[in-house]
């Protein structure tokens, strides 16, 4: 396996500015997800690094070593698409065996052979084998098309949004899956998602995109804990961070068009205007609390509940554990985690 | 057997392979719909069935109105086509006929009862050939250019792509007719008139336009996923080209084919104004096939039979090819 590393990479479509500068690494054996929206370049960054696309400038490194002259097929990555990417006129088999029979790597037809039934076997779709790939169900395709990854010992892999075309049992079951084999065979993979979840639940690393940008790269508890933008915050974690323009008078903290207010934390200093974000989690509900408002709404989720409560014009999203039930327009009272706080400034950029 | 097959069940099925489970109302359209098909391809067919009968009619059978159903089958027509013939006087043809020590063959036999000695070979077999070959060089041409050219326009940021489609198209836009005698004077200038080389030229040149459009669009409708995952996989773009993309585009090549072998195979008024005899095709020789005293019908009809055999060949073996195309697009995807 190997490590790779883009430098500056630029690519311009006749109307839009896919990539801007885009720099940074995959380090050897790391599970690295790219996380973004759509149009945010996450697909052109893959299809860079497998040069299926070629950037306007920059450079993109394995392990060191400039490989912007090599073909996609000296780059000897594994890519592994959203969808058709299984050969229909051909069985699983064939589709398995497609990489190794390439011209570049001559193997023998035994040794496909064994290949092919090992991968099949690691994905359960050694009962597939002689299946035309056009009668499997999505489930089955995606994992003929990772199997198609894994056959070989490419330098990398690249998966390009593999889960989203499944419904969300099978999507989690593969993605439990995904993440023990790739720490068991300690491959570099490069995995592109729109999806919160996933990006948190598989990643060492994750790299935070947005219109062509990288805006944050990090571990899953960086990218939560400490988000570099409100984008950042709003893209992690569900129910969605509570994003709260707010005043600065002094020491104290006011919340626009709400009566909440908090002591300024100390040894930072904030603007006059500053937007204040609160995870859902750090709204805990309590008899005793310090605030007080009404109940707007609940969603029960079984495990938790999400409780909409307003205070003043603004409604706060809390998550409470377990399954509880409130009047609409109850008063409740509720405290805030105040070292969990997150500052941002005007532009959206997290304050120290 | 139960009641249950005149009755058929409470709820009425539409389609089964068991006859006793169909409704009796679906069997009856069932039978309606099959009706009107078969008529309808009675329909077509009946000028290939009379062509059929003409072929084994004899002159004045052939020729009298009404059409004759019954008639007394001969080889006339087919011997016609294939010799050439001279006249003998009548009493030495009884002559001949009587006296078995000769060794006739079915076909003197046939040339002497009406009067007419074998002399050589006819040229039907021969052009017949020629336009075997032109047909088919030419088909090949235009199918493996135009796939080319198609997957290029298709995957390519080809400059100026769209004015260069239309430019092609444009080449369809002439009725052919018009060229012709420019043609002539060009195909005799440079040699080409009455040669393979020339024929071949002029329905590729022809069929190419017809070709880039359709296989084209088919290529249009191949994911450009699957050449990407080949890339990856360790092809190159050609091997890509010829073990995914290929594979894929089989029922517009199959179609293109067809389209284009038809053409050239058909093909009427270039082949009588650019060929003489080295390169006559089929098509002109079948429509002059003069023979004593006026047009030979059944001689026509037995070339004209022929003449279908190799174009009905091709499409059967290209079937299954063509009835995906059918339906195409209609699948999920």
């Amino acid at each position: 396996m190997s490590s790779v590393e883009l430098q500056k990479i630029t690519k311009r479509f006749k109307y839009v500015t896919a990539l801007e500068d885009v720099s940074f690494m995959v380090h050897d054996r790391e599970f690295f997800v790219l996380l973004g929206p759509t149009g945010a370049g996450k697909t052109s960054t893959l299809r860079i690094i497998a040069a299926l696309l070629k950037q306007d400038s920059g450079s993109v490194l394995f392990d060191g070593e400039v490989v912007d002259g090599l073909t996609p097929a000296d780059r000897d990555v594994a890519f592994v698409f959203q969808q058709y990417s299984l050969y229909p006129t051909m069985t699983v088999y064939d589709n398995l065996a497609f990489p190794l029979r390439s011209p570049l790597r001559k193997t023998p037809e035994d040794e496909i052979k064994t290949k092919v039934e090992h991968a099949a076997e690691i994905l359960r779709i050694s009962h597939l084998l002689d299946r035309k790939t056009a009668k499997l169900s999505g489930g089955e395709m995606q994992r003929v098309s990772i199997g198609r990854a894994i056959v070989r010992e490419p330098r990398m892999f690249l998966m390009d949004e593999p889960l989203s075309n499944l419904d969300a049992k099978l999507r989690e079951s593969l993605r439990v899956e995904l993440q023990h084999m790739q720490k068991t065979q300690g491959n570099t993979t490069l995995f592109v998602t729109h999806d919160q979840i996933e990006a948190l639940t598989m990643a060492d690393r994750i790299g935070v995109l947005n219109e062509g940008r990288l805006i944050q790269v990090g571990t899953p508890v960086d990218i939560y804990d400490r988000p570099a933008t409100t984008f950042v915050a709003q893209l992690v974690g569900t129910p969605r961070i509570n994003l709260l323009p707010a005043g600065r008078e002094n020491g104290t903290i006011h919340v626009d068009e709400s009566l909440l207010q908090m002591p300024a934390p100390e040894g930072r200093t904030l603007p006059d205007k500053l937007l204040v974000g609160i995870r859902p989690e750090d709204i805990s509900l309590n008899p005793t609390g310090q605030f007080n408002g009404t109940v707007v709404l609940t969603e029960p989720l079984g495990v938790e509940t999400i409780v909409h409560v307003q205070s003043g014009e603004r409604t706060l999203l809390s998550l409470a554990p377990g399954m509880i039930h409130l009047q609409r327009g109850a008063d409740i009272r509720f405290n805030l985690l105040q070292d969990r706080l997150h500052f941002f400034d005007e532009t959206g950029k997290r304050i120290a | 057997m139960s009641d249950f097959y005149e009755v058929g069940p409470a709820e009425p099925v539409v389609i089964s392979t068991r006859v006793d489970k169909v409704s009796p109302k679906a069997r009856r359209e069932h039978n309606v719909r099959a009706a009107i098909v078969i008529a309808i391809a009675m329909f077509c067919l009946l000028p290939i069935f009379v062509m059929s009968m003409t072929a084994f009619k004899t002159r004045s059978d052939a020729v009298s109105a009404p059409p004759k159903l019954l008639f007394k089958p001969t080889l006339e027509g087919f011997v016609f086509l294939f010799t050439e013939r001279a006249l003998v006087p009548p009493a030495r043809a009884q002559e001949l006929l009587a006296s078995d020590t000769t060794d006739l063959s079915l076909f003197e036999r046939v040339a002497l009862s009406s009067g007419q000695e074998i002399t050589g070979p006819s040229d039907y077999v021969g052009r017949l050939k020629n336009s075997l070959i032109i047909a088919g060089v030419s088909t090949i041409f235009s199918v493996v250019l135009g796939f080319f050219a198609a997957y290029a326009f298709s995957r390519f940021d080809v400059p100026g792509k769209d004015d260069l489609m239309f430019f092609i198209l444009s080449t369809r836009m002439l009725p052919a007719v018009v060229v012709t005698i420019p043609l002539f004077l060009m195909y005799r200038q440079f040699g080409l008139h009455d040669t393979y080389q020339g024929m071949i030229l002029l329905y590729t040149v022809f069929n190419l336009s017809l070709a880039v459009w359709l296989l084209k669009g088919f290529i249009d409708e191949i994911p450009l996923e699957y050449e990407e995952a080949a890339l990856v996989d360790g092809y190159s773009r050609i091997q890509a080209i010829f073990k995914i993309v290929l594979p894929q585009a089989m029922t517009g090549i199959a179609a293109t084919v067809v389209f284009s072998l038809i053409f050239a195979w058909n093909e009427y008024a270039f082949a009588l104004m650019l060929t003489s005899d080295k390169a006559r095709t089929a098509p002109p020789t079948i429509a002059t096939m003069l023979g004593r005293g006026g047009i030979e019908w059944s001689a026509i009809a037995a070339g004209s039979l022929g003449f279908l055999i190799p174009v009905a060949i091709v499409v059967f073996l290209l079937r299954d090819y063509l009835l995906r195309g059918v339906t195409f697009g209609a699948v999920r995807r």
